[in-house]
């Protein structure tokens, strides 16, 4: 499967993440490589198999409803950049 | 006016916090109300490296939920992440339900103009809720974790609803399913059960669907309501024109009464949702499905139907009585003081909640009891107090919730049925008024009302309406 400049340009763009042209040739180029080399995997006949979710031998792991404790103010914002009154301050974000 | 006749096309997507002590991932308290950001962990501020667990509290309200909305309940339901970059969003995904809900293929009947539809839903599912943003003008914004990871369903119907009235009644009839079940508050004002729309308009008569808008910020029934009408009339202005509806999301303003464009959200949605690893699959069995499908109790549509049958209630009393549980509650505790339902049923309809709308309370913070309104009923049946006392003693019991034979005590109001008591004022009304005595002789029925009016009057409106009729006219015609 080839993955195109534009492609890589809108996951960059899902992800937040500036990559100059250089980058979006050299990364289409290796992730056409990756999707390549997993494609092996559809060689297999999964016919009738259900998707895995979870690779663990477990499943319906639960807790009960209690309530433990949180954290202090301080702790929540220790490694915040900016804070005002208790809470994150972030860039405006507008409706 | 439009020339061409549409169809309008609404499905819902109805969001409701589920009543957990607990997050759904972490041991954070859910309670309402905290200072700002107080019920955070790392596993809720999505902190790297750890682990959420999921809260069985929450899955299984998950499944009684489903269970009452009759969707068939999944035997493997599992997690995934939906990707999306958002402030009040510290992991940048939400933990949800995209291939393998809690449930899918049920549905509800609501009634609208005396005819019942049933409404297919499509699916529900759980997942997490966000946290909330505080705009603070041109600076910056304020996010508050707290309501990060608090439980919600998801509960997404098919596009089988036809009108704006049909949109509100799905809405009543969800929140009044998810009040009997207790699986949430359901207050639409305080953000416990929230409501998306997609709306869009067709020819009458085509079948494939016109292209919708999403509708968003609509804090209450009315809102959704007013929303739809808008958009069905500038959705149906765009089409007359012979104009294309942009598929959009929009925001409903409720001061300005219109939807606006949300720019910047066009985007195409790219959520690229995959299993979350950090979750295993939660198998269902179908003893757990058994368990909880006991638990289910009477919902509103078969409390309606026994309100009538037992009670003979008219259609609109008991579909207004059964809309919510703490009504219906009350309701049949007053019936365990009084066999008269029609009455307990006129009062609540009526002076309760009257006084409800008025007012602006939930019926819980009003001191009002079964046991009050019940004997109320009584009293009047018995004559101890006429229909306009009892509205008086009513007013009381709404502000401090005593007995009404208690308030009738303390305030003198019993009723006067003493037939010479009463004779006495009649033969003083009818000395002071010739006229009107004039009147009814000469025909003119309507002055007696006048008559009986001054005797109540006299009485302080004590007197046994009935036997100041009966008093009078004997009087009258002797």
């Amino acid at each position: 499967m080839k993955i195109t400049v534009e492609q890589v340009e809108h996951v960059a763009k899902l992800a937040r993440l500036n990559v100059s042209d250089a980058e979006k040739e050299m990364f289409a180029e290796q992730l056409s490589d990756i999707l390549q080399y997993a494609e092996k995997l559809n060689e297999l006949d999964t016919e009738g198999v259900e998707p895995t979710t979870h690779v663990l031998p477990l499943h319906s792991v639960m807790r009960e409803d209690e309530v433990k404790e949180s954290l202090s103010i301080e702790q929540v914002l220790h490694n915040a950049p900016e804070d005002e009154d208790g809470q994150f301050l972030v860039p405006a974000v507008l409706d | 006016m439009s020339t061409v006749q549409y169809e309008t096309v609404v499905g819902l997507e109805v969001h409701v916090e589920l009543h957990t002590h607990t997050k759904i991932f972490c041991g954070c308290s859910t309670a309402f109300g905290a200072p700002p950001n107080t019920h955070t962990c790392p596993v809720c501020l999505g902190h790297p490296g750890v682990l959420p667990v999921l809260n069985r509290q929450a899955v299984e309200y998950a499944i009684k939920a489903a269970t009452a909305l009759n969707c068939k309940i999944a035997d493997v339901s599992h997690f995934d992440r939906k990707n999306y970059f958002y402030p009040d969003s510290p992991k940048a995904y939400q933990i949800s339900q995209a291939g393998r809900p809690i449930g899918e293929h049920g549905w509800i009947d609501i009634e609208v103009d005396g005819k019942t539809k049933r409404i297919g839903i499509t699916r529900l599912h759980l997942e997490e809720d966000a946290g909330k943003l505080t705009h603070t003008g041109a600076f910056g914004s304020l996010v508050d974790f707290n309501r990060v990871g608090t439980p919600l369903i998801e509960i997404v119907s098919e596009p089988e609803i036809s009108s704006p009235e049909e949109a509100r009644a799905y809405l009543e009839k969800m929140r009044a399913i998810m009040q009997y079940c207790e699986v949430s508050d359901v207050k639409m004002e305080e953000g416990s059960l929230r409501c998306d729309a997609n709306i869009s308009l067709r020819p009458a008569g085509q079948k494939e669907f016109g292209i919708r808008a999403e509708l968003k910020n609509m804090n209450s029934f009315r809102g959704v309501q007013r929303g739809l009408e808008y958009e069905e009339i500038r959705q149906a202005e765009i089409l007359d024109e012979g104009g294309i509806v942009i598929q959009e999301t929009r925001r409903w303003d409720e001061a300005k009464g219109v939807t606006l464009s949300m720019r910047g959200k066009e985007e195409a949605h790219d959520y690229r949702y995959f299993p979350d690893p950090d979750l295993v699959s939660v198998e269902i069995s179908q003893e757990w499905k058994e368990r909880i499908l006991a638990s289910i109790p009477e919902l509103p549509d078969a409390r309606k139907a026994r309100y009538s049958a037992d009670y003979s209630l008219p259609a609109y009393d008991a579909q207004v009585i059964t809309s919510s549980k703490p009504l219906a509650d009350l309701f049949e505790e007053s019936l365990k003081y009084t066999n008269d339902a029609k009455s307990v049923s006129n009062w609540m309809m009526g002076d309760l909640l009257g006084h409800l709308n008025t007012s602006g309370l939930e019926l819980t913070a009003v001191p009002i009891t079964g046991q009050g309104l019940g004997e109320l009923v009584g009293l009047i049946e018995k004559g101890t107090v006429s229909n306009k006392i009892a509205k008086t003693v009513f007013k009381e019991m709404l502000q401090s919730g005593k007995l009404p034979q208690q308030i009738v005590e303390e305030q003198g109001l019993v009723q006067i049925s003493d037939e010479g008591a009463i004779k006495a004022i009649v033969v003083e009304v009818v000395a002071a008024n010739p006229q009107s005595v004039e009147d009814y002789r000469a025909g003119k029925d309507k002055a007696i009302g006048f008559l009986v009016g001054q005797v109540m009057k006299q009485s302080k409106g004590k007197a046994n309406p009935g036997l100041v009729n009966k008093l009078l006219i004997e009087l009258l015609q002797g």
